[in-house]
């Protein structure tokens, strides 16, 4: 018994431990004094001063941002008037399945066939109207696809949690539909909306394969530059930047998720 | 305000669970609609809410149509079963919230917010959230928050079954002599028939989506209409008659009745507790023998399952047995004769 619960917690830290490794190391390394090779030369924070006044850097983390804030603005909005239209208009059953099964899908389908369907997309648009140009808006476009759905699921999942009775209550105390929203509704579906919201920006912010496909010269995110980077050759400045991006990825999907606990229940 | 409920259907799908209900509530009552779980008793309060509009028939408050009037509309309040309190509003706004709704003054809110608190022993908790409440006082917000607005109608939608039985007790009486004091008309829907008896000024007793039979509680209890009110509204023996002249014939004997019945062949109800227990006699008027069977101590009783003398089961074959329930003071064993009398006025003649 002692040996196969030894057994199990080894497996357990084990596995852990490898899928912390590749993130640890790029850590250590980012605070390494060496600048080439894989050899430990003492602390050091040069390369978060030098990652700083590299313009470049700064200039494809503000399109990050950009990019994150707007699309992450549009897609709560979408989400949230979508989770309320599907959750408290009385759809036909099939209907309402149908629309669950339509919202669902693009959480599980591969982000290469959204970017390609994207792209597809896009040139067909640039042939009937003009400025659909590859650039900081089709990113933003592409974007909102992918985080829709994640917004319009954790929105919903509030509403459900929530039940109609506190909706009907406002009704019978003579609640308009203004004040119903914006004084029942709304602040109690505030902590899913901002989980939602905190998701979508993280997604955004750490999003790659469609990014690739949909951004134009001009408008580079992080993870497209560190790809680019990375294959000039690696630097602890990049580590740095990766540093700063877990860091920051970490904080908010902690803060997601503790928002999607708050006075849930 | 008098409310009169004519004709309402409602249907979700191809479930009917409203079949043209008709009712009369007056002023100031305490009405209670009673009636099995799916029997369409919340729908029908729904429906009276404002929260359901129903498919045909209409709704009158104070002689006007307020069918189409929606919740919001309507000087009708509601107590949920889950009582629906704002969580992330404190007593005081849930209190104050159909007052602010409607842009009553701030002056007059505070005061009749203040007066209700004082009213269900609230006051102190108004800085309270719901999530920090007992659920006793939940259920007393939810009742103050809704009279607060002074509604014509106050309807109750299970309020006590999140109660636990201890309490609910105690919640009852003190429902019954809250609606006493102010004169309100109070709806509540329920399934417990315990309650509806004890609170209830007069009660409708729904089956199906329809009602079956409407009446002060003494009335229905001791004169239901048909075997589903006799057997919902507590225990009852229901035997198999004809009637023979001015008599009614049984296979336990030949009863006289205070109201005779309209059929030549029915059934007829009598109450255990109705049935009097007696030293083994004479053959006279409503008056059988038996054979103890079966005594149930129960506490405040005793269930005591007979068996009718010898004639009875030579004549039919099937063994007969009459409950009834008596002190539990009384001893009583299998294998005791005793003497049964029915009384004339407890014998009920149901309808078909």
């Amino acid at each position: 018994m002692i040996v196969q619960r030894l057994v199990v917690a080894v497996v357990a830290i084990f596995s852990l431990f490898f899928l912390y490794v590749p993130s640890l190391s790029v850590v250590v390394f980012s605070v390494n004094q060496a600048k080439y090779g894989l050899v430990w030369k003492g602390f050091s924070w040069k390369w978060y001063t030098s990652l700083f006044h590299n313009q470049i850097i700064l200039d494809v983390a503000l399109n990050s941002l950009v990019v994150a804030v707007i699309s992450t603005a549009v897609a709560t909005l979408l989400g949230t008037a979508l989770a309320l239209g599907m959750d408290r208009f009385p759809w036909p059953k099939r209907l309402a399945a149908a629309m669950n099964f339509l919202v669902h899908l693009p959480v599980v389908t591969p982000d290469i066939i959204l970017a390609a369907a994207l792209v597809l997309c896009f040139s067909l648009l640039r042939q009937l109207v003009p400025g659909f140009e590859m650039g900081l808006m089709t990113l933003i476009i592409g974007h909102v696809t992918f985080q829709l759905s994640f917004v319009t699921l954790v929105v919903r999942s509030r509403l459900a949690a929530l039940g109609r009775d506190i909706d009907e209550a406002a009704r019978d105390l003579y609640a308009s539909d203004f004040y119903l929203f914006s004084r029942v509704t709304l602040p109690l579906l505030a902590p899913g909306i901002i989980a939602g919201a905190m998701l979508a920006f993280t997604l955004s912010l750490d999003d790659f394969i469609i990014s690739f496909f949909t951004h134009g010269p001009d408008s580079v995110t992080l993870p497209i530059y560190l790809y680019a980077s990375i294959r000039r050759g690696i630097s602890p400045e990049i580590h740095a930047l990766s540093t700063l991006i877990l860091l920051v990825t970490v904080f908010l999907v902690l803060l997601s998720e503790r928002l999607a606990r708050f006075r849930a229940g | 305000m008098g409310l009169l409920v004519a004709g309402v259907q409602k249907n979700f799908g191809s479930h009917k669970a409203l079949k043209g209900v008709n009712l009369e509530v007056r002023k100031g009552e305490f009405f209670t609609l009673l009636g099995p779980s799916g029997c369409g008793k919340t729908t029908l309060l729904r429906v009276i809410a404002g929260l359901e509009l129903p498919d045909s028939g209409h709704v009158f408050l104070g002689g006007q149509d307020i069918t189409r009037l929606s919740a919001a509309k309507r000087q009708v309040n509601t107590v949920f079963q889950s009582y629906a309190l704002f969580p992330h509003l404190n007593i005081f706004e849930n209190m104050a919230f159909g007052l602010k709704a409607r842009h009553i003054d701030p002056v007059e809110t505070n005061r009749r917010v203040a007066k209700k608190l004082e009213l269900f022993g609230l006051s102190g908790l108004e800085r309270r959230y719901p999530h920090q409440l007992s659920g006793g006082q939940k259920q007393r917000v939810a009742l103050a928050r809704a009279l607060v607005n002074q509604p014509n109608i106050l309807l109750l939608d299970e309020p006590m079954s999140a109660l636990d039985a201890h309490l609910r007790g105690q919640v009852q009486e003190e429902l019954r002599r809250l609606q006493r004091k102010l004169k309100q008309t109070f709806i509540l829907v329920t399934h417990d028939q315990d309650e509806a008896l004890m609170v209830s000024d007069r009660l409708a007793v729904i089956r199906d989506g329809l009602v079956e039979q409407v009446g002060e509680p003494r009335d229905v209890y001791s004169r239901p209409k048909n075997q589903f009110v006799a057997e919902f509204l507590g225990a009852a023996n229901i035997i198999k008659a004809r009637r023979d002249g001015g008599r009614v014939v049984t296979s336990l004997g030949s009863f006289d009745l205070s109201l005779a019945p309209v059929w030549d062949e029915g059934t007829l109800a009598i109450r255990p507790e109705r049935i009097v227990l007696g030293e083994a006699g004479g053959d006279r008027a409503n008056w059988v023998r038996a054979e103890v069977r079966e005594a149930i101590y129960r506490g405040q009783s005793l269930d005591v399952w007979l068996a009718p003398g010898q004639t009875i089961r030579t004549k039919t074959g099937e063994d007969l047995r009459v409950r009834v329930r008596t002190h539990s003071r009384d001893h009583l064993r299998p294998g005791d004769q005793v003497s049964l009398f029915f009384p004339p006025e407890d014998l009920v003649a149901l309808e078909h």
